[in-house]
C-alpha cells in the first residue's frame, strides 16, 4: 500500500519531473540529429561538455541564461565537428561519435582540471531556484510538482512545443524530415543536403549540451566527475522508444523519469533487503526494455547513418 | 575545388604511414593545446617520451599498459570487421574479471598449468556470455547492438560492485569492496623480476596471431569480412548472416574478457570495481589506429599505452591533470577518422568549370 501512495505525493511528481528535465533536451537534440540522418553517439560527451561549460561560465561570473546559452554554444560546436566528420567527409557515424564523446569528455575533464587543479569539494554556484508558481496548486499533486520546478524545465517544454512546430508546421522541417528519410530528393529541390544535416547537429548538439548543464546549474549546483554517467546513451534509446517524435520523446522522458524517481523511493522503503545496485541498474535496464518493446516496429528514418555526397549514387 | 577520388589500390607505405602520421599529429595537437594552457610543452614532450620509453621500468610499465588493450584492440577490431558495433568491451572486461576472480580465488585449486587455462576460460567465456545478450537482440528482435552494448556497461560494473559488496567481498580484504586475492596457482607469472611486465602480454600476442589466421584464412574469417562489406550481398551468396554475427560476438566478447583475465590474474591480483580506466573504450581507439588489422592492433596498443604511461609521468612532474591522456586517446581517434580518407580516396584539384 505504501508503494502505492507515493504515487500521489506530489513530491514524488517534483522529482520525477526534475529526473526528466536532461532527457527532454537530450532525446529532442537525438531526434533533430536523427530526423535529418545523423546518428549523434557524441551525445554523451556533449552532455559532459555542456555540464560543465555552462557551470564554468556562471562561476567566472556571467548570469545564469549566459551560462546556458554558453553551453548551448560548446555543443553546438561539437555538433559542427561531428557534422563535418560525418556530413562532410561522408565518415563513419558509430566511430565518429564515440571519437567525439571520448573528446569531449576528456577536454570536459581536463578543462575543469587546469580551472580547479587541486580542488577536493567541488566548487559551487547560485543555481537556478525553482519558479514556486503558487498559482498551479489548483491542480491536485501534479499542480505542486510543476510550480516547483526551474526555468530550465520550462524551457524544455517550450522545446518541445517549438521542435514539434518547426519538424511538422514549416517548411524547413519538412525539409529536414525529408533530409533524413531521402536525401536525393532534397537535393533535387535544390537546397543543401550538407547544410540542413549540419544545422540540424548543431541544434540537437545544442540541445543536448543544455540538458547536460541543467544537472549543474539547476539540479545540483556543482560539477562532479562522472555525473552524467550514462544519461546520452539512455536519450538514444528513448529516441528510438519516441520514435522521433517531440511529443512522444516527452512522454518517454517523463515516463523515464518517473520510474527512476519511483525506484529510488522503493529504495528507501525496501531498506536495505535488496542491494543498491539492483536499483540503480534499473534505468539502463529500462531503456533496453524500451527498445526491445518498439524494435520490430522501430520506424527509423530511411537515411540514418547514410552518408550523402552530392553526385554520387 | 578539390574532389575525392576512390583509389583502387591504396599503397603499401601510405598503409602503413597513415596511422603513424595520424598519432603524431594527435600527439602534436595535445601538445598545442597544453602550450594554450601556459605548460612548457617542449618540457612535456620530453617528459612523456621518457615516461614512456626511457628506461627498462617504463618500457615495461608500457607493455604492462599495452596488455589490455591489445585484448580490447582485438574485440574491437573483430567485431567491427563484421560490423558489429561492439562498444561494450568495458562490460565484456569486468565480466571476465569476474569470472576469473569467482574461479580463481581459491573457489578450486589445480596445479598452474591447468589452473591458468581454467582461468584464462571462465574469464573468456563471461566475456561472451556478456556479449551474447545484445548479439541476440540485434540477431532477433533488430535492436541496434550500439545503445544495448553501451547500456550494458553500465549494468555489468554495478553487477560487479554488487558482487564485491555481497557474496564475492573479501572476508580478510578490512571492508574494502574487493575480492579475495587469486591464488598463487593461479597468477599469471612476472616476466622480470621487479617488474609488473606479466605473461599475460604473451598471451594477448599469441591471440594477435590466432585473430589474424582467423579473419584472414578460415572460412568463418571470410564470412565475418563478408557480412561485413555488405550484409545483404552476404545473405544472398548462402552465408549464414545471424549465425556469423553470433560466432564474431562470442569471439569479440571472449577477447575482451581475456583483457579482464589478464589484468586481475597478472597485474592486480585481486578485482576492484575500478579495474579498468576505460580500457574497453581504448580498444576502439587501438582497433581504429590498426585499421582493424589484427597484426597492427599490437603496435597501436603499444602506441596508446605509451601515451597513457608517459601522460602518467609527465602530469606528475609537471602537475598537469592525467586527463591529458584520456584527451591525447580521443584526437588520436579523430585523426585517424581523418587519415584514413587519404589512404581510400586520393585528393584531384579540379578546376572549377
Amino acid at each position: 500500500m505504501e508503494a502505492f501512495d507515493i504515487l500521489l505525493q506530489s513530491s514524488f511528481w517534483a522529482a520525477a519531473i526534475r529526473i526528466a528535465t536532461p532527457f527532454i533536451f537530450g532525446v529532442l537534440g537525438a531526434l533533430i540529429c536523427e530526423r535529418a540522418g545523423v546518428l549523434n553517439l557524441g551525445i554523451e560527451g556533449i552532455f559532459v561538455a555542456g555540464a560543465v561549460s555552462g557551470w564554468l561560465a556562471v562561476y567566472l561570473g556571467v548570469d545564469l541564461w549566459t551560462g546556458v546559452l554558453a553551453a548551448a554554444a560548446v555543443g553546438a560546436c561539437l555538433g559542427l565537428l561531428h557534422g563535418c566528420f560525418t556530413v562532410l567527409l561522408g565518415l563513419s557515424q558509430h566511430v565518429t561519435g564515440i571519437g567525439i564523446t571520448l573528446f569531449a569528455t576528456s577536454a570536459a575533464y581536463f578543462g575543469y582540471r587546469v580551472a580547479f587543479p587541486t580542488v577536493t569539494s567541488p566548487p559551487r554556484i547560485e543555481a537556478f531556484k525553482p519558479l514556486n508558481l503558487t498559482f498551479l496548486e489548483v491542480a491536485p499533486i501534479i499542480g505542486p510538482a510543476l510550480g516547483q520546478q526551474t526555468a530550465l524545465t520550462w524551457l524544455a517544454f517550450a522545446c518541445v512545443i517549438l521542435t514539434s512546430f518547426v519538424l511538422y508546421r514549416t517548411p524547413l522541417g519538412l525539409a529536414i524530415r525529408a533530409v533524413g528519410d531521402n536525401p536525393a530528393s532534397v537535393d533535387a529541390q535544390g537546397l543543401s543536403v550538407a547544410a540542413l544535416r549540419m544545422g540540424a547537429l548543431a541544434v540537437g548538439s545544442a540541445l543536448m549540451a543544455v540538458g547536460g548543464a541543467f544537472l549543474t546549474m539547476s539540479a545540483f549546483n556543482a560539477f562532479f566527475f562522472g555525473m552524467i554517467n550514462g544519461r546520452g546513451w539512455v536519450c538514444i534509446a528513448l529516441t528510438v522508444f519516441a520514435s522521433w517524435r517531440p511529443g512522444k520523446a516527452l512522454l518517454g522522458a517523463l515516463l523515464f523519469g518517473a520510474f527512476d524517481a519511483y525506484q529510488v523511493r522503493l529504495q528507501t522503503l525496501a531498506g536495505g533487503v535488496v542491494p543498491s545496485q539492483i536499483f540503480l541498474m534499473m534505468p539502463f535496464i529500462l531503456s533496453i526494455i524500451a527498445l526491445i518493446l518498439v524494435a520490430r516496429k522501430a520506424d527509423y528514418p530511411r537515411a540514418l547513418m547514410k552518408p550523402f555526397i552530392k553526385g554520387e549514387r | 575545388m578539390i574532389r575525392f577520388e576512390p583509389r583502387s589500390e591504396t599503397p603499401v607505405v601510405l598503409l602503413v604511414m597513415m596511422p603513424v602520421i595520424s598519432a603524431c599529429a594527435a600527439l602534436a595537437l595535445a601538445l598545442v593545446i597544453l602550450a594554450f594552457i601556459g605548460a612548457p610543452a617542449e618540457r612535456a614532450a620530453g617528459l612523456l617520451l621518457q615516461g614512456a620509453a626511457g628506461s627498462v621500468f617504463a618500457l615495461t610499465e608500457t607493455l604492462t599498459r599495452a596488455t589490455p588493450l591489445i585484448f580490447t584492440g582485438l574485440a574491437a577490431a573483430v567485431a567491427f570487421r563484421a560490423k558489429l558495433w561492439n562498444i561494450g568491451a568495458e562490460g565484456q572486461l569486468y565480466a571476465g574479471a569476474l569470472a576469473a576472480a569467482a574461479v580463481g580465488s581459491g573457489a578450486i585449486t589445480l596445479p598452474p598449468y591447468l589452473m591458468i587455462p581454467l582461468i584464462c576460460l571462465a574469464g573468456a567465456a563471461a566475456g561472451a556470455l556478456a556479449l551474447l545478450g545484445p548479439v541476440l537482440l540485434k540477431a532477433r528482435l533488430s535492436v541496434d547492438e550500439v545503445v544495448t552494448t553501451l547500456l550494458f556497461n553500465f549494468i555489468i560494473l554495478l553487477f560487479v560492485q554488487m558482487m564485491l559488496e555481497g557474496p564475492m567481498k573479501d572476508p580478510m580484504g578490512m571492508g574494502w569492496p574487493q575480492t579475495a586475492p587469486i591464488i598463487d596457482e593461479g597468477m599469471l607469472p612476472k616476466l622480470i623480476a621487479q617488474m609488473r611486465l606479466h605473461a599475460g602480454i604473451l598471451i594477448a600476442l599469441g591471440m594477435v596471431v590466432l585473430v589474424h589466421v582467423l579473419i584472414n584464412r578460415t572460412v568463418l574469417g571470410f564470412e565475418m569480412r563478408a557480412v561485413g562489406g555488405n550484409a545483404s550481398a552476404a545473405r544472398f551468396a548462402g552465408i549464414p548472416v545471424t549465425a556469423t554475427l553470433v560466432k564474431t560476438g562470442l569471439i569479440s566478447g571472449a577477447l575482451a574478457g581475456l583483457a579482464g583475465v589478464s589484468e586481475v590474474a597478472g597485474l592486480k591480483g585481486y578485482l576492484t570495481s575500478d579495474l579498468s580506466p576505460g580500457f574497453g573504450y581504448s580498444g576502439i581507439v587501438v582497433a581504429m589506429l590498426a585499421a582493424l588489422n589484427p597484426l597492427a592492433v599490437a603496435p597501436s596498443a603499444i602506441f596508446i599505452a605509451g601515451v597513457l604511461v608517459g601522460a602518467d609521468t609527465m602530469s606528475r612532474s609537471l602537475g598537469i591533470s592525467s586527463y591529458f591522456a584520456d584527451l591525447v586517446v580521443s584526437l588520436a581517434l579523430l585523426s585517424v577518422l581523418i587519415g584514413s580518407l587519404f589512404t581510400r580516396y586520393r585528393l584531384r584539384w579540379i578546376r572549377a568549370a
